[in-house]
């Protein structure tokens, strides 16, 4: 019993992680239908730049949330607007395609020796670990900052959503785009906003998850990237309360194979729950079905 | 009746040439064993690339999976040629239809449920499928030790040779150019269209959605079986999800339902990949994947409908417009 509550516990830790990520998927989902692909790799260089600004810099916490977060958000406006925008008219599958070319660019890109190189770099703790004993379950204090980092995103979101102007474009563009321009809301402006946005979580979901599992590497975005992105598709994709749902069933699945399966099994199990999942209620846990229109 | 024998001898007129002329180069010299290699894994790719047009060009199925169905007629093809034992032609060819019918019977199954999911969300559900298979793939040695699992499938007979392939090649364009310009072709291409519209036309899409799907992962099986006797290795990694994206790639630069497009692109990606390997100089070759997506985002902003848009080549062409 206590075995199991302590692998609740890890598996929170990481749908914690996974919900920062799957965010990001979900809002820029939602407004261009588009799957970013570069997502998971704009987590990664959220990371890098948390182990830069540790590493060299031995900046305070906060700010290398914060650089994380700038630099994440620089980073994403550019690709949307370099490789997205132009394509907004053309097929979809068009920006796929981009999308997945941004996504091994930045990996590619990266790993060269004359940027951060092909190695796996181990994380710098940027604080003392503490492991506190509860009722038989060891918490530590890097699962209590990761809880509090990810619920101050959370109520952050939240409020920019629904009670900022920009977050009212955002759910105008969602719903339907071209009505959205039509009553004077500037589309670029909000999709913009969105990756922006977006990335800048997903940068905090990098720092955090350098903290959690001490390792950064140029490739380490694509399978939490991807994990993430099935996360957003399993709680309702577009649906910001869904991504969270999601993230966290996955990060506790993810964890109970590890723990009562086989650790080989682990990558497997995320995606036999999605396709369950969505045989069920083909929209995910939270999406409202779509009326299809002829 | 005349008329079919006609076209048949031109069709093996067509392959003696290539594959003689091919054979003929490698004997004499003239392109080295290890260009020959690449020519065939080329052909292997051209078919699966194929089989993803069907399913996602013709038939409108998006589907990020496809190179789970190459590893399952791989894996097929090479555990059946590797527990008879021998080199006989006659067994190759069985395993790589064995390959191909493995590839189809879980596509069906798989297919049951997950067609009745619509654009991303049928991506979604084979991408899923495509790492579930990966993770069988890498675990395959706990039911059947000959698999090789994480370690990787050895033992395997160097199979395929250039006529084997030439062959598979030929075979595939012809079913496909004939099944298009079919009234299953046809049925195919309205539900690509415009689903709701081809339903109402009292087409079943469900049928037809599996045709296509059906039919294009038992080319990839076929094309898997080819594979894994050109490499005589098969490691799980060789079917992750970036093989799948790199069907997709190919399939969307040369043109979504333009099967000339798709074989030119085929040929095209493999030779660009190997060729920046010769170009680049000594220490630089991590820049091909540097510069791989780079030409991919230039080509998508210049030309999304990719590179031959509508154009086929002529024997590819339907009766009517030829």
């Amino acid at each position: 019993m206590e075995y199991f509550a302590q692998q609740v516990i890890n598996g929170l830790q990481l749908g914690f992680v996974y919900a920062l990520i799957a965010l990001g998927y979900t809002m820029v989902y939602g407004i261009v239908r588009l799957i970013n692909f570069a997502h998971g790799d704009v987590f990664m260089i959220g990371a890098f730049i948390g182990f830069y600004t540790i590493e060299r810099y031995h900046l305070p916490l906060a700010l290398v949330f914060l650089s994380a977060m700038a630099g994440c958000t620089v980073l994403a406006v550019l690709i949307e607007l370099l490789a997205y925008r132009p394509l907004r008219h053309a097929p979809k599958i068009a920006s796929l395609i981009t999308a997945i070319g941004v996504s091994l660019f930045l990996e590619y890109f990266t790993s060269l020796r004359q940027v951060f190189g092909p190695n796996f770099y181990s994380f710098p703790r940027p604080f003392p670990v503490v492991i506190w004993e509860v009722g038989g379950i060891l918490v530590t204090n890097i699962q209590a900052v990761i809880l509090v980092v990810t619920v101050l995103c959370l109520l952050f979101l939240q409020f920019i959503v629904f009670r900022t102007k920009m977050g009212r474009g955002m759910r105008a563009v969602s719903y339907d785009y071209v009505t959205a321009g039509l009553m004077g809301v500037n589309v670029n402006r909000v999709i913009s906003f969105t990756f922006g946005l977006g990335a800048a979580l997903a940068g905090v979901g990098g720092v955090l998850y350098g903290i959690a599992y001490p390792q950064v590497n140029t490739f380490m975005g694509f399978m939490p990237g991807l994990k993430a992105f099935t996360a957003a598709v399993l709680g309702g994709i577009g649906n910001i309360p869904g991504a969270v749902l999601g993230a966290l069933i996955m990060g506790q699945s993810e964890t109970m194979v590890s723990a009562y399966l086989s650790s080989t099994y682990r990558d497997g199990i995320a995606f036999v729950i999605l396709i369950l999942v969505l045989l069920w209620k083909p929209t995910g846990i939270l999406g409202a079905p779509r009326a299809e229109k002829v | 009746m005349a008329e079919f024998l006609r076209n048949l001898a031109r069709i093996l007129a067509a392959y003696a040439l290539l594959a003689g002329s091919i054979v003929l180069l490698a004997a004499t010299g003239v392109v080295n064993p290890y260009w020959v290699q690449i020519l065939e894994l080329a052909c292997v790719v051209a078919i699966s690339a194929q089989g993803l047009n069907v399913i996602y060009g013709y038939t409108g199925l998006f589907s990020l999976g496809h190179a789970a169905f190459l590893g399952i007629g791989a894996y097929t093809a090479a555990y059946l040629m590797k527990t008879v034992g021998g080199q006989s032609q006659v067994l190759f060819f069985t395993a790589l239809l064995a390959g191909g019918g493995a590839a189809a019977v879980i596509a069906c199954l798989i297919g049951l449920p997950a067609l009745r999911l619509t654009s991303d969300y049928l991506g979604i559900a084979t991408l899923g499928f495509g790492i579930i298979m990966k993770v069988v793939f890498d675990n395959a040695d706990s039911f059947l030790p000959e698999l090789g699992g994480a370690r990787g499938m050895t033992g395997i007979t160097k199979m395929t040779t250039v006529p084997w392939v030439v062959f598979f090649l030929l075979v595939s364009l012809l079913i496909v150019r004939n099944t298009i310009h079919s009234s299953y072709g046809r049925a195919i291409i309205s539900i690509r269209e415009d689903e709701i519209a081809a339903e109402t036309m009292g087409i079943d899409t469900f049928r037809y959605k599996m045709v296509g799907f059906v039919m294009g992962c038992a080319f990839a099986g076929v094309a898997g079986g080819l594979y894994a006797h050109l490499y005589a290795f098969l490691h799980p990694s060789n079917f992750d999800f970036f093989k799948s994206i790199d069907i997709l790639v190919i399939v969307v630069l040369g043109g979504l339902g333009n099967m000339s497009g798709v074989l030119v692109a085929s040929f095209g990606w493999i030779f660009l990949l190997e060729g920046l390997r010769v170009v680049l100089p000594p220490g630089y070759v991590e820049l091909r994947w540097v510069l791989i997506p780079v030409l991919l985002i230039v080509t998508m902003l210049l030309r999304p409908q990719g590179l031959f848009g509508t154009r086929e080549f002529p024997f590819l062409r339907g009766r009517l417009y030829r």
